[in-house]
């Protein structure tokens, strides 16, 4: 009987647990969009921040993202055919694999502090360079793990074969082999954009923020996430309005993002 | 000719990662000099952290912020262990078929949110509850350890998840046939397989939840002092660098470089720790 | 051994593979015949499959593997050259114009029909697109699948069937006009109505290739094959014309092999 007992105790409890995580789920996003929605106007996508609007920050935010993306996917995708192409598999490939996957994992802020050592300190003051850069470390290597997972799901015949009609390594690689992953390749690529995208640490100290419009990657660059932690704690009402809209806009752009590229993979199973 | 071209080109991508780490920990390490050199070790037990008038020089420790970190990713490994196992155990062996795709994908829309989404739902939603319900400011080193456990519950869920699921059906078939309830098939047969997996989601987790910066910074009261009770505000590593680096200079600018450096190299040995030595080395 | 009906032949092979410490070929000899159906039969392990991807170079992708001996491709006024010999990348591929491969697993390119018997054309720095769309189109028929796909050209050949995949890739190997092509276990994975197709087709090619087919099937070898070669834990046990070693093998282990004692 006790056995019986015990089973149906942690059977309740782990679906009391998932009950828990998902009742977050909707807690979070519910509150989100009552606050989001009640504070959002037309005048929050026309105007500026020092306008009391979000139009520079989404601008900003997303002109960051996709730099970071144009530097970290090329050399992603290059390092992960690396690994899984040229490598044989040798300890190095393990190495590089290991370190890779370490550095996914490693704490922003402290990402954000190097750079600053690197491209604010030495140039005199932040820039938007800098907050590129920041987001492109981070961003390496997802792209890296993604493509070297992705490369070894398409089978080897498909690379012979590729071979047994005389095509060179390089050419096999980038007119077969990435073809065949594609999908997944890009699901990746944009999980991981919408992973950077709502980053704040790594922009503290490096783009910081900028209450206008400016498309110059050389000055302090808007961004929406480092907003929302500046307006969140002003006292004033207005701010925090502000703050909720900018909040529900960046979740909302985050999760459709990760839909579109769990719905690109959906039949793959 | 291109074909080498090519070859080289990605071998130099593929060692960019190495580079960067080495990178990071010898700018770390440098820019953490005049600390290190003012204060050495007793750095690490020190409680004041005062920059004197000039803000030149001042008397820095990291004990408080370090204390912080520890105290509120233990808090939030105690509450998210539970949950995420119970989670991964629902997930494989409760959920029907139709269940599990929905609430799978629930838990990875969780991970998805930002950071800073969960900071300033806490801050105006749950932090007021924790205050009614044990008392203090909200803001504090509780209501950091909890939203920070929900943060880090889909990740350890789904890395604990796929190594439960690894057990070979064909095992767990035999088991039921002889009549084992299902929390003796996790049990007795599951485990044993997940086992490392689960382990190396808890370590993995555990150092994903030190560097944890801005839900935290929202919650944890930023305030440089060790709390007396659990709910007492208190500061950590991240949150002490994303509030005050930018105003930092000289000494207390270094000394920062010295908490980030303490952070960075312990995070590494742990995730480190949780791959090697229970998610497996990644060979072929 | 009359030069002009020959048009590879392999001398003294020793085949090892990376990391093993036996050889995997053992001093092979083995002639191919031109414009013949060459089969190469034996139990799992036997190396039939290890020395038809010699005849191409395909080791090549996976590196430390060691080889001795000579393996010899005759050109058209008799010129013999070395393959083994060969090492950069340029030679390789004319190497692999000349011999072709079709593989066990149907292996279309995710792209469209078109563009995957084109493929071999373009990589071959053909760019005249009258002269790709003609060499498609003979192709396709030669590999008796142009009705089944003149009309949806542009479609994906992922959409193909098994057998049709496999006939699309033989299109392909085609369209390249290889000296000889090397069928590895091309039916074992497909359904007795494709095998069959597959098999007239082979039956065909031999007007303009040479084929050398590796199979477990040793029906299929006795049907299609003029000569045959036995092979047997890295050893050419017997080779002859196929109704010899069929109906009357020199050897017993040919012959216990034959009347299914093993293998």
């Amino acid at each position: 009987m006790n056995r019986l007992l015990l089973n149906k105790i942690i059977l309740i409890l782990s679906t009391l647990s998932a009950v828990i995580g998902i009742g977050f789920l909707f807690w979070i996003l519910i509150t989100l969009s009552y606050k989001g929605i009640t504070s959002l106007h037309f005048s929050t996508f026309t105007n500026d921040l020092v306008g009391g609007g979000i139009r520079n920050l989404l601008v900003g935010q997303f002109t960051m993202a996709l730099m970071a993306s144009a530097i970290a996917v090329p050399l992603g995708m290059m390092a992960g055919i690396y690994l899984r192409e040229y490598s044989n598999n040798g300890k190095l490939a393990s190495v590089i694999r290991n370190l890779s996957d370490v550095m996914m994992s490693a704490p922003s802020i402290v990402i954000g502090v190097f750079v600053f050592a690197l491209f604010v300190d030495p140039f005199g003051g932040y820039n938007s360079w800098a907050g590129i850069v920041a987001l492109a470390i981070m961003m390496i290597p997802i792209i890296i793990s993604t493509t070297d997972n992705m490369l070894a799901l398409v089978p080897k015949e498909l690379r012979e074969a590729g071979i047994a009609l005389g095509g060179s390594k390089h050419k096999i690689i980038l007119q077969i082999v990435i073809k065949a992953a594609k999908v997944g390749i890009t699901t990746g690529v944009l999980l991981s954009f919408a992973r950077i995208i709502g980053e704040t640490a790594p922009l503290l100290f490096t783009s910081a923020n900028n209450q206008f419009f400016t498309m110059d990657l050389t000055e302090q660059f808007p961004s929406l996430t480092v907003s929302i932690y500046n307006l969140a704690t002003y006292p004033d009402a207005e701010s925090r309005e502000l703050a909720w809209a900018a909040a529900f806009v960046l979740t909302m752009i985050v999760l459709c993002i990760n839909l579109l590229g769990r719905y690109m993979t959906r039949n793959k199973k | 000719m291109s074909g080498n071209l090519f070859k080289n080109f990605s071998f130099f991508s593929a060692t960019l990662s190495f580079f960067i780490l080495v990178g990071i920990f010898a700018v770390l390490f440098s820019y953490a000099q005049d600390a290190l050199h003012e204060f050495g070790f007793d750095f690490l037990y020190n409680e004041t952290w005062e920059a004197d008038e000039d803000d030149e020089g001042g008397i820095f420790g990291g004990y408080v912020p370090i204390v912080g970190t520890l105290l509120s990713t233990l808090i939030a490994m105690a509450i998210a262990t539970p949950l995420a196992m119970g989670i991964a155990i629902f997930l494989t062996e409760i959920a029907t078929e139709k269940l599990v795709k929905p609430v799978s994908v629930a838990i990875e829309l969780l991970a998805a949110i930002p950071s800073i989404i969960y900071g300033m739902w806490g801050l105006f939603y749950f932090a007021p509850i924790v205050q009614a319900t044990v008392g203090g400011n909200g803001v504090g080193l509780l209501t950091a350890g909890i939203v920070l456990a929900i943060m880090i519950i889909p990740f350890m869920a789904a890395i604990t998840r796929d190594a439960m699921n690894t057990a070979p059906s064909v095992l767990k078939e035999s088991a039921y046939a002889m009549g084992a309830t299902k929390f003796e098939v996790i049990k007795d047969v599951v485990m044993p397989y997940a086992k490392g997996g689960i382990i190396g989601s808890i370590i993995l987790a555990l150092g994903r939840a030190l560097g944890e910066t801005m839900a935290v910074a929202f919650l944890i009261g930023s305030v440089m002092s060790i709390p007396s009770r659990v709910t007492d505000p208190t500061t950590s590593i991240p949150v002490l660098l994303a509030n005050n680096f930018a105003e930092a200079q000289d000494l207390e600018m270094s000394s920062m470089y010295y908490l980030a450096l303490i952070l960075f190299v312990v995070s590494f040995v742990i995730i480190s720790v949780a791959k090697f030595y229970f998610l497996g080395r990644k060979a072929a | 051994m009359a030069k002009n009906n020959i048009i590879m032949d392999i001398k003294d092979f020793d085949f090892t593979y990376a990391g093993v410490d036996d050889p995997s070929l053992k001093k092979i000899n083995l002639p191919i015949e031109k414009n013949k159906i060459t089969a190469m039969i034996g139990p799992s392990g036997c190396g039939k499959s290890t020395l038809l991807r010699a005849m191409n170079r395909i080791h090549d992708l996976y590196p430390g593997n060691t080889y001795e001996g000579e393996i010899n491709l005759y050109g058209s006024e008799g010129e013999k050259q070395n393959i083994l010999e060969l090492k950069k990348e340029n030679d390789f591929i004319k190497l692999r114009q000349k011999v072709g491969m079709i593989f066990q697993k149907p292996t279309p390119f995710p792209m469209s029909i078109f563009d995957n018997v084109a493929y071999g054309l373009k990589l071959a720095g053909i760019k005249d697109k009258v002269e790709i769309e003609e060499r498609v189109k003979k192709a396709l028929k030669d590999a008796a699948i142009w009705k089944e796909t003149k009309d949806r050209l542009n479609k994906s050949a992922l959409g193909l069937s098994g057998g049709q995949q496999q006939r699309l890739c033989i299109a392909r190997a085609v369209a390249l006009k290889p000296e000889v092509l090397l069928f590895d276990e091309p039916t074992s994975a497909l359904d007795p109505i494709s095998t069959g197709a597959i098999e007239e087709l082979i039956a065909e090619l031999k007007k303009d290739v040479s084929v050398v087919i590796v199979t477990h099937n040793m029906q299929q070898a006795s049907r299609l094959s003029d000569y045959t070669a036995f092979m047997y834990l890295g050893d050419l046990i017997e080779y002859d014309k196929t109704e010899n070693i069929f109906l009357n093998p020199s050897e017993k282990l040919t012959e216990d092999y034959i009347t299914g004692r093993f293998g």
